[in-house]
């Protein structure tokens, strides 16, 4: 007798069979790549119905894009397989998010890049370094005492700000979810490469907004910073709060805390390091976590020149 | 049987057929003809003076120099590719940076190690970025078309410096100015018109902007030179 695929299937992974059951209309591309999946110990089971309507596709067809092993340069090629029109889409997506719809969900699905992250931190790093030489320059150029200077040791400070918070914090967030995960026996969370996708699509945002930042005024330079906030704040608690809600609603609630200031932190801290507003005289203590007193302390100064 | 005759010919042709029985005495000579050597592209270049050889590179890198002036779709500048003219032009920009105001202080323009490593593990990264996104070039030729693409600012940056020397207002800043943005598009348009036709054709501006950033970091490394207070008319 022919062996017929669903012998096959049902022999080798009865997990395909449960995840089949659950969505029969998977075909078999798919129930193919769970299995791939689970042999790399990699498979997800979405049971959610928050998303009322989304399929449930998208996280098992997630299996097959990973080929090779990580030292191969095809696995690298793997994160790279987007189209100028997807990264379009994606930024767009990252400055206007929509409630009731996930980031991931709605514009990763399943194909996580890390074109997009990386240069929107090399961007980041340099527009805020230039931007905030441009503002010195300008709030200063009238004075005869002032000497142009580019100050190029801030590009190294930014980038070692920026993509220390792009790679270190989506780890950390990812961990914390994972650990939640496997031990309240939730819902799916995100892949690493989901959450640090996320994160770098959402600082996108700043980098208009550090170009604006060249305008000398201080409560511009603030509502600036809000408004980005919000936008990408957003945008990141859109993306977790589904994970993060079935949990108890303290550590729900620290966990959104969490990321919006940390996120907040570096706005602030950048804004606060690379556009300040002092005379070249005082020397601030140029960490982002500048104690409320430093701070007040020289824009006092700042406001007696 | 006889096939030692055979084995002696030029070509050996057969060699891998010949089994000699281990009775049959076998005599002869296997000479490989040393005569002039066979016509591929590859002559032997350790004989001739230095000062050939250091000419041979020279004219290479400035034929190289040409074609980014003039940007035609050339693969020469792809065929051949050398590392020799980037290094130069990297060494002369970075030399050129210094001696601004970049005193003791850190509030100065770049340090001749922030240049290179810009130059270097900026071009690396864009060549890897354009590997990853399916580009068909090879390592060496990226890294080659993004160090030679360098010259116009570099030749920005000299006619900056003679600019400065007459002053340092608002004039010659225009003028400088318009002189990095200018040598800045070129760059980026020389780069592009080499490297663009490797790319998957749905990915291109995806790869041009890298490009873009690199030589506009460098272009604004250039405009903000500004040299040291003490030196001044």
């Amino acid at each position: 007798a022919m062996a017929t695929p669903d012998d096959l299937r049902f022999q080798e992974f009865e997990a395909a069979a449960d995840l089949l059951s659950a969505d029969p209309n998977a075909s078999t591309v798919s129930a193919l790549s769970v299995s791939s999946t689970q042999a790399h110990g990699d498979v997800k089971l979405d049971l959610s119905e928050d998303e009322g309507g989304q399929e449930e596709n998208s996280e098992l067809l997630r299996g097959d894009k990973k080929t090779g092993a990580f030292w191969t340069f095809e696995y690298y090629q793997s994160f790279f397989n987007v189209d100028t029109m997807q990264v379009l889409d994606r930024i767009r997506g990252s400055v206007m998010p929509l409630p009731g719809k996930s980031f991931i969900k709605s514009h990763i699905r399943g194909n996580p890049d890390l074109y997009g992250p990386f240069w929107i931190c090399a961007t980041l790093v340099f527009s805020m370094a230039i931007s905030g030489n441009l503002s010195t320059f300008l709030s200063q150029m009238g004075q005869p005492q002032y000497h142009y200077r580019p100050q190029f040791h801030r590009v190294t400070i930014a980038a070692v700000a920026v993509f220390a918070y792009a790679w270190l914090v989506p780890l950390g967030v990812w961990g914390f979810l994972t650990w939640r995960q496997s031990t309240e026996r939730q819902i799916s969370g995100y892949s690493f490469l989901e959450t640090v996708c996320v994160y770098g699509y959402s600082l996108f945002v700043y980098v208009p907004t550090s170009i604006l930042w060249i305008f000398p005024w201080d409560w511009l330079r603030w509502l600036l910073i809000i408004i980005a906030l919000l936008i990408s704040g957003s945008l990141l608690i859109l993306t977790f709060w589904p994970v993060v809600r079935d949990d108890t609603k303290l550590t729900a609630f620290a966990t959104v805390a969490t990321i919006i200031v940390l996120h907040a932190l570096l706005a602030i801290g950048c804004k606060l390091y690379f556009f300040q507003t002092v005379t070249p005289t005082i020397t601030l203590n140029p960490t982002p976590a500048t104690s409320p007193n430093h701070t007040a302390a020289a824009s006092d100064i700042a406001k007696e020149h | 049987m006889a096939e030692a005759d055979e084995s002696n010919k030029p070509l050996f042709a057969g060699l891998a057929d010949v089994s000699i029985s281990e009775d049959i005495p076998v005599e002869g000579q296997i000479t490989v003809p040393v005569g002039p050597p066979a016509q591929d592209d590859e002559y032997s270049t350790l004989d001739e003076p230095v000062k050939d050889t250091i000419l041979r590179d020279l004219k290479a890198v400035g034929k190289k120099f040409v074609h980014v002036m003039y940007p035609k779709k050339s693969s020469a500048l792809l065929r051949d590719w050398d590392l020799w003219g980037p290094l130069l032009l990297c060494v002369t920009l970075a030399l050129m940076l210094q001696g601004g105001a970049a005193d003791k202080k850190d509030d100065g323009g770049p340090q001749f190690a922030e240049v290179f490593v810009i130059i270097w593990f900026g071009s690396v990264v864009i060549t890897l970025n354009s590997k990853l996104l399916g580009g068909t070039i090879s390592f060496f030729q990226s890294l080659c078309v993004l160090g030679y693409c360098i010259l116009p600012l570099t030749v920005a940056m000299i006619i900056c410096r003679l600019v400065l020397l007459g002053g340092t207002g608002t004039v010659s800043f225009i003028v400088r100015l318009i002189m990095v943005v200018a040598s800045f598009s070129w760059s980026t348009f020389a780069s592009t018109a080499f490297l663009a036709d490797s790319q998957p054709p749905n990915r291109k501006a995806l790869v041009v902007y890298p490009i873009f950033l690199f030589y506009f970091v460098i272009g604004w490394m250039v405009l903000t030179f500004s040299p040291s207070p003490t030196a001044g008319p």
